[in-house]
């Protein structure tokens, strides 16, 4: 099987936020992780690829500080890796980040493209989706389970309430991948090195640029919510102020 | 238990580096990729088990095999199915083991440094094929037998003696304080030799000894208060006879001893890093908690700033001193005095570090809730093996004047 995995750097899980002078993102200046889904679907990609043989290869669109998730997927076993390498690209709304994926891979035809349901910063969960719908093959989101068949996949997707839905679908396909999946690896210290001798394809901004469309979403401003801390205290007899507070968990605080 | 809030709310949260300068920007990928790796590890898998093995005075031997199998051990050695890391890459691993705990990561530098590294240096070809990649894996451990009962700090002055006996050599004396001595397979046992036409007579060097010959035997040393978690040894050798190729061929003279321990003293200077970021983030972590006097947080009182600035300020000073050091060492000029700056002024300052925590946290400091007495304790070891602080200062004192002052 011939398994793309497009991964996004984030900032890192509790790390402190701080906005930047404009108030439309963070600053820069965290520390950056691979978003906690991709590194699922990383490890499901690589679980395939030593059951069914095939290889892997490792996408993200991002600023140079990108290439850290990259090195990190080749250090655990994937073969190859493509970095759309330039700053704009993190600012790209999930619509032309899943064209500027496909423009990447271009005649690549992989059997498999996997990528985590949604990203842990923005969580709109569409970039996957997308990118089915713009190489015009079939996809399949929130997966916790994967099988190879005859001729397609047998996939388990989670549903809401503890349900789960079990479905067949052919490939070439993507699919969205829930945490939990499977069980991560780690880096092995000799995979580090060599990640380094694998080979990684740089794409530029310039050949991206003509595929994309027009932005269809900006931020406008970012805040930090005020503290909003406030006690009321209910006097009176216990039954009037038990009343009372029923009351105001109906219509005031809305929690009944 | 303390008013208010546990532990859990503090140690509840993953450890996620210290730097306040702006340290991981002189890391590049793949430094910053191994240290993670090693930091996910240990946080894994080391931290939920830590403190009952300190309790039990227990090694959690059971992480050896993916030790192992993730590169962990003589990682900073060449081929034999070593992972080939610079010495930075392998200092950012050994910073995390010891952020864990200075008893497991002193287990990784004896087989590391003091064990493979001497295979590596000093062993033959047979030597080094046989043990290496054994060794590297975790499937055979090693530990290191320098020190005797009555010489610590002056090994020069060591008894332990090999003889030549036709192809044989027969070993004999005592090695004391020993790391893993009795969980090992085979020790690096310094011992001068004496009838062998090829040795100077009396001139030190090593032997590799299986831990099952004859005449060997290994004990622990119970009662420690410090690297609880880690194994600490005696050994005995009484008439041992071991072929003549276990001999190191090119172990020469004491040096050779001490080139190993300047690989691990390097790694020690790193280690320490990782105590004192471990005792720094739960003393901020607690002092920004724990509310004393007009509902305040304690981290809001002067005296406890100082102690979290003075403790910020010498990790950010020991993270560039021993990166720097790592820098020299890849290019091969880190000398001996560089190394010995670097574990001295480190373990030292982490051991400050731990004591101004256990300030910090009060009466919880004391209990094995947090990891800072732990850390302290262990510290106390860290600051006395490897060349203890007061030698390190007399071996930089000789090299900025010229004059041994032993
Ligand atoms: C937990 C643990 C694990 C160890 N693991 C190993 C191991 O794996 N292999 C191994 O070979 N050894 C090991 N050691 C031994 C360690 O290296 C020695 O303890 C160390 O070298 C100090 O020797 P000593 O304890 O005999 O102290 P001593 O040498 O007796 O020193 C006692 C004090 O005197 C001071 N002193 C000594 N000489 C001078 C001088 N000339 N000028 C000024 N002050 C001086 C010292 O600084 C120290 O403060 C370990 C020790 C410990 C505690």
């Amino acid at each position: 099987m011939k398994i793309l995995v497009c991964i996004k750097q984030v900032p890192q899980k509790d790390a402190p936020l701080r906005l930047n002078e404009q108030g439309t993102w963070i600053r820069d200046d965290v520390s950056w992780e691979t978003n906690e889904p991709d590194a699922y679907a990383l490890e499901e990609a690589l679980r395939q690829k030593e059951k069914h043989g095939g290889e892997v290869t490792a996408l993200t669109a991002g600023p140079a500080r990108a290439a850290q998730v990259l090195r990190e997927a080749l250090a655990k076993g994937a073969d190859r890796a493509i970095h759309l390498e330039d700053d704009r690209f993190a600012q790209l709304d999930a619509g032309n980040t899943a064209r500027a994926m496909a423009a990447a891979i271009a005649g690549e035809n992989f059997d498999l493209i996997v990528t985590g349901l949604q990203s842990d910063d923005f969580g709109a969960a569409q970039t996957g989706v997308l990118l089915a719908e713009i190489l015009g093959i079939p996809h399949a989101t929130i997966i916790i389970g994967i099988e190879k068949a005859e001729n397609g996949l047998k996939l388990k997707r989670e549903l809401e309430a503890g349900h789960y839905q079990y479905i067949e679908m052919p490939m070439p396909a993507v699919l969205t991948i829930q945490s939990g999946i499977n069980k991560l690896r780690y880096a092995t210290l000799i995979g580090i090195k060599q990640a380094k001798t694998k080979p990684m394809r740089k794409v530029a901004w310039a050949e991206i640029e003509g595929k994309l469309s027009p932005h269809m979403q900006k931020i406008e401003k970012l805040y930090v919510p005020g503290s909003q801390k406030q006690t009321k205290k209910i006097e009176g007899p216990a039954a009037q102020a038990a009343k009372e507070l029923v009351e105001y968990l109906k219509n005031e605080a809305r929690a009944l | 238990m303390m008013d208010g809030f546990g532990e859990n709310l503090i140690m509840a949260f993953p450890f996620q580096g210290v730097d306040f300068v702006g340290f991981d920007s002189l890391l590049n990928d793949d430094e910053r990729l191994s240290r993670d790796t090693a930091r996910q590890f240990i946080e894994d898998n080391l931290i939920p088990v830590i403190e009952e093995c300190n309790r039990e005075g227990r090694f959690p031997r059971e992480l050896v095999p993916q030790m192992g199998q993730l590169g962990f051990f003589g990682a900073n050695l060449q081929g034999y199915g070593c992972a080939g890391m610079s010495n930075e890459e392998y200092g950012l691993v050994m910073q995390e083991f010891e952020r864990g705990d200075s008893g497991v990561r002193s287990f990784v530098s004896v087989q590391s440094a003091l064990v493979m590294y001497p295979i590596h240096a000093f062993g033959s070809e047979e030597q080094k094929d046989y043990w290496l990649p054994k060794m590297a894996t975790g499937e055979k451990l090693g530990c290191f037998g320098l020190t005797e009962p009555d010489f610590g700090s002056n090994p020069g002055g060591m008894r332990t003696r090999a003889d030549k006996s036709g192809d044989e050599y027969v070993l004999n004396g005592e090695k004391m304080w020993i790391t893993s001595g009795t969980i090992a397979d085979v020790s690096v046992v310094w011992a001068r030799v004496y009838g062998d036409p090829d040795t100077k007579e009396g001139q030190v060097r090593g032997f590799l000894v299986e831990n099952d010959r004859p005449g060997f035997s290994a004990y622990d040393v119970h009662g420690k208060w410090s690297l609880r978690a880690s194994v600490t040894s005696g050994l005995s050798l009484q008439d041992v006879r071991v072929p003549a190729k276990n001999l190191l061929p090119k172990s020469d003279g004491l040096k050779s001893a001490l080139s190993c321990l300047s690989q691990a003293r390097y790694g020690i200077a790193w280690g320490a890093v990782g105590a004192a970021m471990s005792c720094y983030d739960t003393a901020l972590r607690y002092s920004l908690l724990r509310k004393q006097f007009h509902d305040k947080p304690i981290a809001s009182h002067q005296l406890v700033q100082d102690k979290l600035a003075w403790m910020i300020t010498e990790i950010s000073k020991a993270q560039l001193l021993v990166l720097q050091v790592g820098r020299l060492k890849d290019q091969n000029k880190a000398e001996f005095q560089h190394i010995s700056m670097a574990k001295r002024n480190n373990v030292w300052m982490a051991l400050e570090c731990a004591r101004l925590a256990r300030d910090v946290l009060g009466a919880n400091g004391i209990t094995d809730d947090y990891p800072v007495m732990r850390h302290m304790m262990n510290l106390e070891s860290v600051k006395t093996y490897e060349g203890t602080h007061d030698i390190h200062t007399l071996i930089i004192g000789q090299s900025v004047t010229g004059i041994p002052a032993y």
